[in-house]
């Protein structure tokens, strides 16, 4: 190896330049349109929240925007006899993980 | 003075604060003023003004742009001509710390009347994206972003060219503000290591056309202790080259553009501090 690309690959610019592209893609898109995921985030929160009382604090959103897919996961704990106007759930964790768009529901 | 055609309104900005704004306002006025234009530089950093100091004015400020757009003073009471170059001229802004006696409806009426006056009105912007950077942005034709090739610093050069492209008075007719890239502060070693983003880098990333590259250099902390832009202080050293060319071609001239090189940088490194 050349003694300029022994340096050249010690070198953190590529990763910097990386993560500026993925970045400003999302900030540009951003820019001319409401973001996506957030928009899809809220949504999905308004659309559970019309079926079972959840408490806010027991909801983990996780957002990783990637370059060509970004996930967007949302973990919501939903207590036993939270279901508004019917019949009460077991104690339930809903997990919607947007990127491989799964849906587990599990029964605690 | 040159036969005036129309003024140029260019404003210096790049979000992120300690770029290089005011260094290349002060360096790039006095550069387009010893080539024989009328140049007005016009500090908007309200509170944090610095352009008077870095141009060696600081104890002649009397009125500042407030002032005028108050009624408080007329326009020519407020200017400052610079003691080395007749052609250069300074209009400081206010040490008070009443932002938002900077209103559009003034900025627009002062800008108007330094069109009549002048070749070119070179607008040094605070940092940031709020009103003092948009009102500074406002009127421009001509825009020069201040990048440093790093992640902070692009990101935020970013942003500064989508509110270009929507919040100046251009933008809104439907016209597209020409702007320009200038890349200061760039350590030639460092991007030969691969530990700074490249020009191409930021080139690929911003597409903005590029108006030249400033090498970080100690003549440009020698100039501003001085209070004598470098394209003054010390016109043949690197960092004032490289501004005289910046200036050469927002004028519209083909030069070829000089990237700082390594050895350059070694240079320095090994023969310290004349070399820059
Ligand atoms: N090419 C250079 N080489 C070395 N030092 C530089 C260079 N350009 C700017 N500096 C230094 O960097 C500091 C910040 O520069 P300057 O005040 O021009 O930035 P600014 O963008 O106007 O900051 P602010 O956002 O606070 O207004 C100053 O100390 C200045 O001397
Ligand atoms: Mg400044």
């Amino acid at each position: 190896m050349k003694l300029f690309n022994l340096f050249r690959s010690g070198g953190t610019a590529p990763v910097a330049r990386e993560r500026l592209q993925i970045l400003l893609a999302h900030e540009r898109s951003a820019r001319s349109e409401p973001d996506l995921l957030a928009v899809l985030r809220e949504e999905i929160l308004a659309v559970i929240g019309r079926h079972v009382a959840f408490e806010p604090d027991k909801v983990q959103i996780k957002l990783d925007r990637g370059k060509s897919v970004s996930t967007l996961a949302v973990d919501i704990e939903i207590p036993n006899g939270s279901r508004v106007g019917g019949i009460a759930p077991q104690y339930s964790r809903l997990t919607l993980d947007g990127g491989a768009s799964s849906m587990n529901k599990q029964v605690a | 003075m040159s036969e005036r055609t129309s003024a140029r309104v260019v404003v210096v900005t790049s979000g992120k604060g300690g770029v290089g704004k005011t260094t290349s306002t002060a360096a790039i006025g006095a550069a387009l003023a010893r080539l024989g234009d009328k140049v007005v530089v016009v500090d908007f950093d309200v509170g944090l003004r610095n352009l008077d100091l870095v141009l060696g004015a600081e104890r002649r400020v009397v009125f500042d742009l407030i002032n005028v757009i108050n009624g408080v003073a007329k326009l020519p009471q407020a200017l400052i001509r610079d003691k080395r170059l007749e052609n250069l001229y300074l209009l400081p802004a206010s040490q008070t710390r009443d932002k938002d006696a900077l209103t559009e409806a003034g900025v627009g009426k002062v800008i108007g009347e330094l069109r009549e006056k002048f070749d070119w009105i070179v607008c040094d912007s605070p940092a940031g994206i709020e009103r003092g950077a948009t009102l500074a942005m406002r009127h421009a034709d001509t825009a020069i972003i201040v990048t440093n090739p790093e992640v902070s610093s692009v990101r935020d050069s970013d942003r500064i060219i989508g509110l270009l492209d929507a919040k100046t008075e251009k933008a809104e007719r439907g016209e597209c503000i020409d702007k320009h890239l200038l890349i200061t502060r760039y350590h030639p070693w460092r991007a030969a290591r691969g530990e700074m983003l490249s020009i191409d880098d930021v080139l690929e990333i911003l597409s903005v056309p590029l108006l030249g590259i400033i090498p970080e250099s100690e003549e440009v902390l020698r100039a501003s202790n001085l209070g004598s832009p470098v394209t003054i202080n010390a016109a043949l050293s690197a960092p004032a080259r490289a501004y005289f060319d910046a200036t050469r071609r927002l004028k519209g001239e083909q030069i070829a553009m000089e990237i700082p090189s390594e050895s350059r940088g070694l240079f320095t490194k090994l023969f310290g501090r004349k070399a820059a």
